[in-house]
């Protein structure tokens, strides 16, 4: 049969063929709305309010934003493998009170106590993993019980071990300096406005996890395993993806993310309260499907999920300076996963039907 | 691994060999004494109806299951499949009716996936994308599928083209013989045609293929040797010199159950469309 040389009814087949490329080169951006829509953001409310573009302004909410979109950049990944975490939230307190407590409570070196959240938080991760893999519960539910237990125990054990609900008094311990330069630390840059540019050490931490986590996501082998355990993890086990190791690793990843925005709130305010964290897991979830994310996973963008933080971060901030109503922010929150939700949902239909 | 000492085999050399084979699962026997063999350059064809036994056929060929009787050689050693690894490993692929793609993925991200090509070392170690991306157009290209775009999600090809880049994908890992597993049942007309044309293309290119189907009009043109099956056994093993497409068709129903449905809707329902067609083809079948 000769195969090579036949030519099908050619006008037909290359009109789809453009369009399609047309269309899914668009497609291949999931980054592309929440950028424009953080653009459009911006300059709202740098045109409606006076203190928003100012360097003072920018400060608070790209502090804000840096805050947040460490987390939803790795939320945004483990929802790209098409799993939920709804601990992040309580794990922030829990690595926070637990370096904060071993530093104020009893002297312990900062290193030491940095290092023991740490490996607490993967040993969270690794139990979350394992128990969605192990035993075929939806992650939302598994994780909601984390979630429960941890909020649970940030209370209870910070009660038994001080008596009280805020860790205060971090200054005390050995090494707190070096600490504090890593994760607490900032930048001032005067820009000759009434209040200089302030760039925290969050935001540079912010920086390097988005861009590590792109890199991962789409020029590694890791990435090639994500986006294929989330997209048709029976297809992704076929073909000898070790699937239970990427996800157990993506839970993994969620936690450390809720220690290192657990670290830099506690040498930022140099103190935690046992609710710290807590209720900020959903705002994660908003940013990584503002950017792009789909709620079904093997779809999404760790710096989509970046721009779903910036406008966050911006919305949050220039509420206040416009002088509205605080008590908006998650109507509106709501109103913008909603819509969110509505163009990704579109997205993927066009994704998938086209043929 | 290269593509080049694949069509530089002989043809005619047999690749797999099963002799009288049969699978039971406790006092059950799914399977028995089904024999066959697969060359180099040639496609047999495992024809039967639902349940006539194919997947189990399949499933022992592919390494799911372990055969409790006969034989299964593989280049003339007697083998048995202990995983699907193994069989892999034998350089049989099976290519399942879900075809193992992932929808939204980019066609050459789902052509390597789980054996990626990488560059670099260390922390630096990264996919050669730009090589992964030449060799899936280069590869789909031989199969004769020419894709402008091998970055767009596999979803957005037809049912036809995604069956031939996971064909082309079983090829470029090493397969010297693919097992296909009714690779036209879900299919219209002319994405079943196109499918055909690439079993040919995979013939043509030194494989030796197993295609699974229960449409002798599909099987007839591509095969070089005929395995029929019904109710787990074998009902022959023909060379295409030996059978012609409508004795191929007449077996494959079982002509006489095959008059009798035809009396029996003449009865019930005489005047019906269905009735009419069905006696015309029967007729037509049985006819020579």
């Amino acid at each position: 049969m000769s195969t090579t040389t036949e030519t099908p009814p050619a006008p037909v087949a290359d009109e789809r063929l453009t369009k399609n490329a047309g269309l899914a080169a668009l497609l291949r951006r999931p980054e592309v709305g929440a950028a424009v829509a953080a653009i459009v953001v911006g300059v709202y409310f740098s045109l409606s309010t006076e203190a928003f573009a100012t360097p003072g302004g920018i400060s608070t909410w790209l502090y804000t934003a840096s805050q947040i979109g460490i987390m939803a950049v790795a939320v945004a990944l483990l929802m790209i493998g098409g799993e939920f975490d709804l601990s992040t939230g309580a794990i922030i307190g829990t690595t926070g009170l637990t370096t904060g407590i071993m530093m104020s409570e009893f002297g312990i070196n900062v290193w030491v106590a940095i290092i023991t959240s740490l490996i607490l938080a993967i040993v969270i991760g690794i139990l979350n993993g394992v128990l969605v893999m192990r035993t075929g519960l939806p992650s939302f539910i598994v994780t909601l019980g984390t979630f429960f237990v941890l909020q649970g125990l940030n209370l209870a054990i910070t009660k038994i071990l001080i008596g009280k609900v805020a860790v205060t008094g971090l200054q005390r311990a050995d090494g707190y300096v070096q600490g504090q330069q890593l994760f607490g630390s900032f930048v001032k840059i005067d820009l000759g406005g009434t209040l200089p540019l302030t760039i925290y050490a969050a935001t540079f931490w912010f920086i390097a996890v988005t861009a590590l986590a792109t890199w991962v996501l789409l020029r590694t082998r890791a990435g090639n395993w994500i986006f294929a355990v989330g997209g048709a993890q029976t297809a992704a086990r076929q073909v000898g993806v070790p699937v239970f190791k990427t996800k157990v690793g993506l839970f993994v990843t969620t936690s450390v993310a809720g220690w290192l925005a657990g670290m830099l709130y506690l040498f930022k305010t140099t103190g935690v309260q046992s609710v710290t964290g807590v209720g900020q897991e959903f705002i994660f979830i908003i940013c990584a499907v503002v950017g792009g994310c789909l709620l079904t996973g093997g779809y999404g963008s760790a710096l989509g999920a970046a721009f779903g933080a910036l406008i966050y971060g911006m919305v949050s901030q220039g509420i206040v300076y416009a002088k509205w109503d605080n008590d908006w922010l998650y109507a509106i929150l709501g109103v913008m996963l909603l819509g969110a939700v509505l163009v990704n949902d579109w997205v993927k239909s066009r994704a998938e039907a086209l043929r | 691994m290269s593509v080049e000492t694949v069509s530089e085999m002989s043809t005619n050399e047999t690749i797999l060999e099963v002799k009288d084979i049969g699978k039971s699962f406790g006092s059950v026997v799914a399977l028995r004494d089904v024999s066959t063999s697969v060359r180099a350059g040639e496609v047999t064809c495992v024809l039967g109806d639902n349940g006539a036994g194919k997947s189990t056929f399949i499933k022992i060929l592919a390494g799911a299951h372990g055969h409790t009787s006969g034989e299964l050689l593989v280049d003339g050693t007697p083998t048995h499949f202990s995983s699907p690894r193994s069989a892999l490993a034998a350089g049989v692929a099976t290519v399942y009716q879900d075809l193992a793609v992932v929808p939204l993925m980019p066609v050459w991200r789902n052509f390597f996936l789980g054996s990626e090509v990488t560059k670099g070392v260390g922390p630096l170690k990264r996919l050669d994308v730009k090589a992964m991306k030449a060799i899936t157009k280069s590869e789909l290209l031989a199969m004769g599928i020419d894709l402008r775009d091998v970055d767009q999600p596999i979803g957005t090809l037809s049912g036809g083209e995604r069956q031939c880049v996971a064909i082309a994908r079983a090829v470029y890992f090493g397969a010297r013989m693919l097992i296909l597993d009714e690779p036209t049942a879900a299919l219209g007309v002319r994405q079943s045609g196109v499918v055909l044309k690439y079993i040919a293309a995979a013939r043509d290119r030194g494989l030796g293929v197993i295609f699974i189907t229960h449409n002798p009009h599909h099987a007839y043109p591509v095969g070089d040797r005929f395995m029929l099956l019904r109710r787990g056994r074998s009902m022959g093993d023909f060379a295409k010199d030996e059978i012609t497409l409508d004795e191929l068709v007449t077996m494959m129903a079982g002509g006489a159950e095959l008059a009798d449905l035809s009396h029996e809707l003449q009865r019930t329902m005489p005047d019906s469309d269905v009735a009419k067609e069905f006696t015309a083809e029967v007729g037509e079948v049985a006819g020579p």
